[in-house]
Formats: C-alpha cells, structure tokens, sequence
C-alpha cells in the first residue's frame, strides 16, 4: 500500500494508551479518573469517525489496511483493515463506550479506577476484533475483551454477579477454544499452498476462493461447525442463550450496554467474516438448520421477553429475538437481507443499548429492576417516560425509526429466498409490539402504584446528554438510511462473491468433495497465483 | 402550480406543528397552542384546496403527478423513495382528511379546554395529520406503510391519552397489536409485490399488474396471493371480521380522536389500501369474493351488535364498523368508486356524529350512558338538529349525503360483474338488511337521547350547550352531510354521477381486468336501478319506524319477553363474546405456553438445568479424581506400579 496510515492502530490502541494513564493517577481521584477516561473515549469517537473520511464507498474489500510482522515462524502478522462490515461497527463501540461511562458517572462508587480501566481495556479489545485480518491476532483480541467483560459482571455487578459472570466466561470459552483448534487446523492446511502456512485471513480466503486450497467436505463442516459454534454462542443463538439474560441482570449497566451494544455482534460479525466466505458449502448445507434456529430464537425469544417480571431480563430476551433476525438474514444468503443484517446489528446496538440505560437510571433511583415495582412513572418522569416509548418504539420496528429498516431488509431479502422463513420470521414483528407496549403500559401508565415512585426525580441534563444522542440517531437511521447503507453496500455482495467457488472440471457435481477420505488437506497446484503481496508470509 | 410543485408542504405543515407543540407547548398558554395546532393544519388544508385547482388543470397523461424527494432505502435493487403523488383518489382523500381533520381540530380546542396534556393532545392530533396525509400522498407501498404505522402509533397515544385509566390504556395496547397482526399480512404483501415486480412504486406495480392474466375463482395465482394479503392488513386498520375488536375499545379515548381517527379517517385506509390496488384486486376474482364476503359480514354483523349497546359511543363505533363494511361490500364488487364515495359521506356524517355524541357527553357531564339520558332536545338543541340531519344522512333518507353513497353500493352490488348473479343477490339481500337496521340502531340512539323524559337526576346534571368553538364544526359538518352527496347523484335520479366520472380514471385499470363489466352494467336498466333504490328507501323507512314504536312509543317489540329474545338480547349486548372468546383461544394459551412451557420449563430447567447438571457432573468428576491426590506416598507408588503394568500392556497389545 503505497500511503500507509496508522489510523486503525491508533483507534484501537489509544484507549488502552489511556488506562495507562488511569493507572498514574491516584484511586481516590475520582474526579479526574472519570474525566481522562471519558476525554480518552470521546476523543477515540472522533478519531474513529475520521474512519469514514479516508473510507471508500464504491472499492470492495479492505481499506485502510496495515500490515506489520509480528512472529515469524509461525506466520503471525500484525494485520489490520477495515471494510464496510466492520467499518459502522467500530464507530458503534467507540460510541457506546463514552455513553456507558456516563451512566456510570454515578452509579460507580466502588473501585472506580479499575472500573474506568476495565472499560478502556475492553474498547480496545472489542475494536481489535472488528479490525483484526490476521486470524490468532483476532483470537487474541476476542480473548482480551473476555477478562474486563467478567470482571465489570463480576465485581461491580448484582446479587448474583459471580455466578453470571463465571457463566458468561464458560460459555466463550466453551467456544473460543474451539475456535482456535479450527484456527490452527486452518493454518495447517494453508501450509500446503503457502510455504510454512498462514494466519492471514485475506490470504486463506483467496487460496479458498481460487481453489488453491481445497478442503475436503467433512473438514469444512468440522471447521464451520467450531467456528460457528463460538460465534453462535455470542449472538447468541437458541439454545445457546441461556448465559444471557443472566449475565444482563447481574452486569452493572455499562456491562449492559456494551455487552448488548457491541459483543453480542461480534458473534453475527464472526459468521458473516468467517463463516460464510470461508465454508461456504458448509453454509449452504446447513443453512435451513441454523435459519430454523433463528426462526425459533425470534419466536421463543419473543414470547419469553414477554413474560418477564424483571425489565432487564425482559430486555436480554427481546435480543435473543432481535438477533434472531439477524442471523436469519445472514442465512439466507441475499443481498438485501445480509444489508439488512448488518444495519440491524447497529440498530440493536443502539436501540437495545438505551432500553439497558433507561433500565439503568430506573434501577438508579429505585435499586430494582422488577417492573411490578414501577407503574405510573409518566406522572413524575414525563421526560424519561418520552424517551423509553421512543426507544419502545425503535425497537418494535416503526417505520421511519432504525429497527424498521433492518427488519424489513432482512425479511424483504429472506423473502425472495424462502417465502416460509420470512413469514415466520415476521411473526416477531407481531410479537414485538406485545412485549414491549405491554412492559412500557406496566412501567409508565396507570396512577402512580408504589408511593416511592410518586416522587422520583426526572431526567438529570446528565441523563439527558446521554439519550438524546442515541434518539437523534434512531430516527437519522430510520430516515437517512442511504448514508449507512451505501458504506456497507460492497462488503455485503463481496460476502456473497466470497462464497462462490470455481467449478471443478474434474468433478462432475462440482461439489468439493476430493481428498474425502483423509481429514488433511488437498495438495494441489504449488503456490497462490493472486494473493495480496504482503498477504503472503514468504519469509 | 406551485403547491403541486411542493407537495411535501402539504405533510410537513403538521409535522412541523407536532414538534412545535410537542417539545415545546409544555410551557406555552392555551392559545398559542391552539394557533399553532389549528394554523399548521388549516393551511395543509388551504394547500389540498390548491391542489385540487392546479390539478384540474393538470392534461390527464401528467396523472399520476409523481414528486420524488429523497430515497428512504436502498440495498441491492431494492429502492424506496420519500415519494409523493396526486391522482384522483388522492385528491378525495386528501379533501376529506385535511377538510374534516381541520373542522375536529377547531372543536378539540373546546373539547379538550380542561383537559390536562393539552399540548400533548395537539401534538399527537398534528402528529396524525402528518402521517395519513403521508399515507394517502405515498407513491409506493413502502412509504404508504410508513403512514400506515404511524396512524396507528398515534391511535395508539391518542386513545391512550389519558393513560391513567387501566382501560384506555389497555385499549390502546389492543389497538396497536391487533393492527400489527393486520399489518404482518400487509409486510408480507409487500414482499410478494417486490418478488413479483421488482419494485414497490404503485406506477410500475399497476403498469405490470394491468398487462397480467386474470386469476378466475379456481386458477388463483400470484395476484391473488398479493390481493389477500393486503386484505390481511386492510382488515386491521379498517376494523373487518375478524380484526374489528380494537375499534369498539378505541372508543376509550377522547371523542374528538374517536371522530377523526375512529370514524373519518384512519379507520378508512384499508379501504384506502383495496381502492388504490384495484388493478390487483379486480384480477383476482377469489380475492374479490373475499373481500366482498367478509365486507358485507361484517356490516350485517356489527350492526347487530350496535342494536343492543347503551354507551352512546359504542353505538356509533360498531355504526363505523358496519359502514367500513359497507365500504369493503363495494370494492369487492368492483364499485371502487361507489366505496369511496361512501368513504366520502361517511367522513362527514360519522364525523358528526361522534362530534355531537361529544357535546351530548360534554352537556351531561361525562355521562355516555343512553339509559341516563332522555329528553335532551329542548336543552341543546344545536346538537340535536346537527345529530338529527347526521342521523337522516347515516339512515339513508332520500337526498341526504349516506342516501346517495350507499344506494350506489347496493346498486353497484346487485348488479355487479364479479361473483354469480346469485351471490350478488345474497350479498344485496343481506346489505340492505343492514340498512334497515342502521336505521333501527340510530334512531333508537337518537330517541333515547333527546326525546321522552329525562332518566337522569336533573338537579345535580345541569346540562348545558357546547361553546361556539364546538358548534361551529357541528353546523358545516351538518351541511356537508345533507349536500355532500350531491355530488354523486345518480342517472337513474337525474343527477350526472359526478364523483363516479372523476375517479373513474383512478380506478381505469381495474375495469380492463374484466371487459365483460361495460357490457355486462348495460343489461341493467335504470327502471331497475330505480326499483332497487325504492327497496333501499322503504328499507330505512321501516327501520325508523321500528326504532319509533319501540324506542319512542315504547310498545313491546317483536317476540318481546320471550326466553329467545333476552337471549338474543344478551348475546347482542355482550357482543357475540367474541373478545371472551379471543382471550380463551389466543391470549391466554400464548401466556400460558410462554411462561410456564418456554421459560420455566425450557429455558430454566431444559437448557439451563443441562447446563448446570454438566457444571455440576464436572465438579463431581474432580471430586472424585482429587482423592487420588491424597498426599500418601505409598498409595502414589501403588499408581505408579499400576499405571506401568498398564501401558506395557498396551504396548504389547498393539505391537502384536
């Protein structure tokens, strides 16, 4: 690449830069811990939204790409890039990181600075995830943000924070581990194309695509299968859902928010950057199942939000269902619904995330998050009660509001794929408006039940300076959507470029079923013919 | 040409009153907010006035006029426009909406003086106005849905406006949900529109619609399948079996919202949504049937209902239900027109009576009740001579506005091209039955309202009129349902069918789909039409008089007394228990099935107890090994010995 930018390292590292700083400070200043942090996340915003100066809308593939060794022997190389699926994805994260240290502003009184630097810690690992081409550098990213993620449940958290928090670590572990024995699997079948093997994804992706390296159909439904089972478990998918509402009831509400705003993505993104262009048959093959489990989740997960007694368990269900849309439209493998998938992944984040903040300054004033133990809150917060219908709204999908784009794409899309998936999945469009106006009429109308309530304080301008942001957003998102579409219009067809491969003359069905019988690679001709120059670790 | 230059001025005005009041009214006096509400709708009004001047001179190849603003949404080929238009059937609508929706503004202002939220109330009202302008102006599906919730939304906020009642809170929920099954259908039409014509714009849609083969009763085919499922959502928003049960809880907000969004406006959009597609519809002749059917139930049915209830505003809401039906009768018979003709009077005759049935409720002091009122004739008599000519216009006395509108429908019925003779009979049979007891139920309404004696404790209600800012709406609304249906009197009558010939350009793709219809309207003669439109007269004559001997006369009615009777009358009065029945059938069961099947027992001992039993087996599992760890060397050395003798076993094993 001929001018080399730092912008992507310096967006992911500067908040770890920063948590160096936090540790020069004093503990006990907690004034000025909380306003380096936040300094540190609103200036990473920014510098992330310089992102989208340098960002190409009509060039496919990644920009702004760095590439530094790292180990050489084995190939691993510092390798980062952004294209226009992670591009909206890491403005999100920097995003939500300033706005889930606001509502931490007060409610975090105990080990302040290492709640500040857990955060600080997680945007860079979350960031490197997004950003990360080199496969063990992405492992290490996704295993980076894991350790802050259970300590902001596990220390800061609820009544049953450290079994939630030990939940949550089992569950991706359960899966990362098998995703780095698919990683490393990987990486030896690269080594009969590439000399010495690689990491490099966009290196593995061509020698897939070219059919320099083939794998062998079990082997792809093996590797599929570990990768997609780490990812589903983040999503997460039913019935891998249950480390969920767990880890939101007990998260303190930045734990929340971040945890439904940007890790919960990481799992659609990992299908749609792993999943889907390196295995492609794999997908295809076992499309109909995971899109069953979809359905299932959007369905379910409906139904089960809408029996809740607790507001944030209600809200960690309606993910499961909202997320299920996603997947739904990722799997069905059409433009428009993978355009739609991605645009919900952002909608969810913002959305979800402010359903959490409210949740959050409920629990606040009240220290409860049973909605039996509001009722009447229009009377004496009509500003919060404004804002929590208006986000009710966003996230039941109302037109001209963000949600109602991404649900109509994925199951517009899903649609001209499979008639049946669709109409199933448009059921939790129905089923939407039931959990959420029913929680909102028990929350907000009626008189005030609970004479606690009757003299709750509104909106704080703190409180106030954290939603309006995120409303202005949802409705720019539900109006203005060509803005955000149009920068994630190529990565969107390149994942289906990405699944095509070559036909085989030699096999009559073009399924790549050679080398069937041994588990290892396809030995097949020498060296990559097109591969990007620095892709390839030549020693 | 300048409004059709800038049609979005039309929408935007209101829009830009609902912000105003809305982040800012809180601290504005009652008269700024009046201005601002009423000015922002008044000059939308002034503008659809203006269009209808500069369309009229519009040449007929610039219709539909089309303004492009911005695109909405764009993925793949998939492309939505902020796009709107002006044809015909825009124009009537457009009329209606911001005409009556100007006159319920200006009576609000009365209405609502004491009200607490006052601008809350103005806010959602423009807020309204905003989106079913949206709905009727859009020029694709896409955007038309974006009116079509959020009219919704704002029913959803309006008759839950004073939502420190559990009922008008519940009954807004209702709304909105059994919208959304409504509109689940109207989606998934939607993508059965894009997937057969790439496109959701009504031009390119109707253009290649028009050109497709008709789809008889036993060859349906992808049109029907679009047809129906627009029925889907149609039934929602316009209140049709089986989706009607909202409507009559909607009643639970303020009267003026009954009377704009319950009766003249929102509720009619999916009529709307039928008579815009009616290229698709009239080449679907199963879809047609349907539509008829269910229309035509549903008029008969809700007037029943309406015999026996005794709040005055739910009279009139299963009234609006019936006449919706009625509405649906002639667009499944292919009288698109004739329907929204009825669409047309009935805005302004339904309007008014709701509007009158306010001021009723305003002069009693909030009392809804008919068995607690009587008499109230003398005391306000504006409302009662107002409700008296919306009553004649709803009964269908000859030369009222409802005369006209609905004889066409059931002209337009009897002698329709669609269906069999002998279904067209059953269907004109049944809608004129409905007809005689529209005329039962509503003057029973108005004789237990204003004549006999009072029935209410006359010393502690003073009744009294309503202020100018309430009668004003009352006495235009009042004119314009006696003339407005002047404008489609019959040939058969001596009239020109004027608003017939006006929309017939809308409604021209529909009429190719079946050539046979010209033809088939010539056998009909006008002596027949004539004869039938005697039957219509003599039906809504027989109506009053029945409503007059028992209601006003008070003789015992038919088989009065009789077990049969009190149990009809009961099951009229509780509404065939339909909402009973819902409740079993749906609600309950999916309440049940979620909490205690989905999560008690899948979620929390299926999946999580598997869970916590693997945690827990591992735990047992390290349980068990860490006794091996004892500390003692001579059970070690015990390991070591046993573990050599095993692996040399091995060895030997797999060497051979």
């Amino acid at each position: 690449m001929t001018n080399e930018s730092y912008l992507l390292s310096v967006v992911t590292f500067l908040p770890l830069l920063g948590s160096l700083g936090l540790l020069a400070l004093r503990g006990d200043d907690h004034v000025w811990i909380r306003r380096l942090a936040l300094a540190t996340a609103v200036a990473n915003f920014v510098l992330s939204l310089l992102m989208l100066r340098g960002f190409r809308t009509d060039a496919p593939g990644y920009q702004l790409e760095e590439f530094r060794r790292w180990i050489s022997s084995p190939g691993i190389n510092y390798h980062m890039g952004v294209d226009g699926l992670s591009l909206w994805l890491v403005i999100l994260t920097t995003l939500l990181t300033p706005i889930a240290m606001l509502c931490s502003w007060e409610s975090i009184q105990k080990r302040v600075k290492e709640f500040f630097l857990m955060l600080l810690v997680l945007e860079t690992g979350m960031i490197g995830v997004f950003l990360a081409l080199d496969l063990i550098l992405f492992f290490v990213f996704w295993e980076v943000m894991l350790v802050p993620m259970y300590f902001l449940i596990g220390i800061w958290g609820h009544e049953r924070r450290v079994y939630a928090a030990i939940k949550f670590v089992l569950y991706t572990m359960a899966g990362s581990v098998l995703m780095l024995v698919a990683i490393l699997w990987l990486y030896g079948l690269s080594a009969a194309s590439v000399p010495g093997g690689t990491f490099d994804l966009p290196t593995i992706q061509i020698l897939l695509q070219t059919s320099q390296l083939r794998l062998a159909h079990t082997t792809e439904l093996l590797l599929f299968g570990a990768f997609f089972l780490a990812f589903a478990i983040k999503v997460p998918l039913f019935p891998l859902h249950t480390w969920l509402p767990d880890a939101h009831v007990e998260a303190p509400t930045a734990g929340s928010v971040i945890l439904a705003g940007v890790l919960l993505k990481m799992g659609t993104y990992g299908l749609l950057r792993f999943c889907l262009p390196l295995f492609p048959a794999a997908s295809r093959e076992l499309a109909p199942w995971v899109a069953g489990l979809a359905i299932i989740g959007i369905v379910y997960g409906a139904l089960v939000s809408m029996v809740q007694p607790d507001l944030k368990k209600l809200i960690a269900y309606s993910s499961v269902s909202h997320l299920g849309f996603v997947v739904l439209g990722i799997f069905s493998f059409h433009p428009i619904a993978i355009q739609g998938a991605i645009y919900q992944m952002l909608n969810h984040g913002i959305s979800t995330g402010a359903l959490f903040l409210i949740a959050g300054m409920l629990y606040d004033r009240r220290h409860t998050h049973m909605i039996k133990e509001f009722g009447g809150l229009a009377t004496p917060m009509p500003v919060l009660s404004a804002f929590f219908l208006f986000v009710c709204l966003s996230s039941l999908g109302l037109p001209m509001l963000n949600g109602f784009v991404g649900e109509f794409l994925i199951l517009l899309g899903t649609y001209q794929v499979n008639k049946l998936w669709a109409t199933f999945g448009a059921l939790g469009v129905i089923l939407a408006a039931v959990y959420l106006l029913w929680a909102y009429q028990r929350v907000a109308f009626g008189d005030v039940t609970h004479e606690k309530n009757r003299a709750l304080p509104d909106c704080s301008p703190r409180e106030r300076l954290i939603l309006w942001p995120l409303c202005v957003l949802i409705l720019w998102m539900g109006i203005g959507s060509p803005l955000f579409l149009s920068r994630t219009e190529k990565a969107s067809t390149q994942v289906i470029e990405q699944m095509k491969r070559p036909q085989m003359p030699e096999l009559a069905s073009g399924e790549m079923q050679i080398n069937s019988g041994a588990a290892c690679c396809a030995p097949t001709s020498g060296r990559p013919t097109k591969t990007t120059q620095k892709g390839l670790d030549t020693k | 040409m300048f409004v059709l230059d800038h049609l979005w001025i039309i929408p935007a005005l209101p829009l830009l009153g609902a912000a105003l009041n809305g982040l800012l009214g809180r601290r504005w006096p009652k008269r700024a907010i009046d201005a601002v509400a009423i000015g922002a709708t008044g000059l939308s009004f002034l503008a659809a006035l203006q269009v209808i001047r500069e369309f009229a001179s519009l040449p007929s190849q610039d219709i539909p006029w089309v303004k492009s603003y911005f695109p909405w949404i764009l993925a793949g080929n998939f492309r939505a426009d902020f796009a709107l238009q002006v044809d015909q059937l825009t124009v009537v609508m457009l009329l209606v909406v911001t005409g009556v929706g100007w006159l319920i503004h200006i009576y609000s202002t009365g209405y609502m003086a004491k009200e607490g939220g006052y601008y809350r109330f103005f806010s959602y009202l423009n807020l309204f106005m905003f989106f079913m302008l949206i709905l009727v102006m859009a020029a694709n599906y896409a955007l038309l849905f974006v009116g079509w919730e959020g009219v919704g939304l704002c029913s959803y906020l309006l008759i839950g406006f004073s939502f420190l009642r559990k009922s008008a809170a519940d009954a807004g929920k209702k709304a909105f949900i059994v919208n959304r099954i409504g509109d689940f259908g109207f989606m998934l039409g939607m993508f059965l529109i894009f997937q057969t014509f790439h496109s959701l714009n009504f031009n390119e849609v109707f253009a290649a619609a028009a050109n497709m083969r008709f789809e008889p009763m036993g060859a349906a085919g992808v049109l029907t399948a679009v047809a129906l499922l627009l029925f889907v959502g149609a039934t929602g928003k316009s209140a049709q079996l089986p989706l009607y049960v909202w409507l009559p809880d909607a009643m639970e907000g303020p009267t003026p919202v009954s009377a704009l969004i319950h009766a003249a406006t929102m509720v009619t959009a999916g009529v709307y949504v039928v008579a815009r597609s009616s290229v698709i519809f009239a080449h679907a002749e199963l879809a047609m049937t349907v539509v008829a059917v269910i229309g035509c139930a549903t008029a008969l049915f809700a007037a029943t209902i309406g015999l026996a209830q005794n709040d005055i505003k739910r009279v009139l809401a299963y009234s609006t239900v019936s006449q919706l039906g009625y509405m649906m009768l002639a667009c499944g018979v292919g009288a698109f027109a004739a329907g929204i003709f009825h669409l047309f009077t009935h805005a302004f005759f339904k309007a008014l009576l709701f509007l009158a049935a306010g001021s009723v409720i305003h002069a009693m002091g909030g009392e809804q009740d008919l068995r607690k009122m009587g008499g109230l004739r003398k005391k306000i008599p504006w409302t009662f001579w107002t409700m008296f000519m919306a009553t004649l216009a709803i009964a269908g006395a000859p030369g009222f506005s409802g005369f006209f509108s609905k004889d066409a429908i059931l002209w337009k019925t009897a002698s329709s091209a669609f269906g069999t003779p002998a279904n067209n009979k059953i269907l004109w049979a049944v809608a004129l039955a409905t007809a005689v007891l529209t005329a039962v139920y509503m003057f029973r309404l108005l004789f237990l309202t204003f004549f006999g004696t009072a029935r209410y404790d006359e010393e502690h209600v003073h009744v009294h009129e309503a202020p100018k800012s309430m009668l004003v709406p009352l006495v235009v609304l009042a004119a314009l349902s006696v003339i407005g249906g002047w404008v489609g009197i019959p040939e058969s009558l001596g009239g020109s069918d004027r608003i017939e010939h006006f929309l017939s350009p809308a409604f021209a793709g529909a009429e190719l789909a079946s050539l046979e219809a010209v033809e088939h309207a010539a056998k009909y003669s006008h002596q027949l039409e004539m004869l039938l439109t005697g039957f219509a007269i003599f039906g809504a004559a027989v109506g009053v008089l029945i409503a007059w001997r028992r209601f006003l006369v008070g003789r015992p009615g038919f088989l009065e007394g009789t077990a049969l009777q009190k149990n009809v009358q009961k099951l009229l009065a509780n509404k065939y228990y339909v909402d009973e029945i819902y409740d079993a059938l749906v609600v309950r069961p999916i309440h049940w099935v979620s909490n205690i099947v989905f999560w008690q027992a899948v979620d929390a001992r299926g999946i999580d107890g598997s869970v916590n039993g693997l945690a827990h087996a591992a735990r047992a599992v390290g349980e068990r090994v860490r006794q091996a760890q004892s500390g003692n060397t001579r059970s070690y050395a015990t390991w070591v010995v046993l573990g050599a003798v095993a692996v040399t076993s091995l060895l030997v094993w797999l060497v051979k």
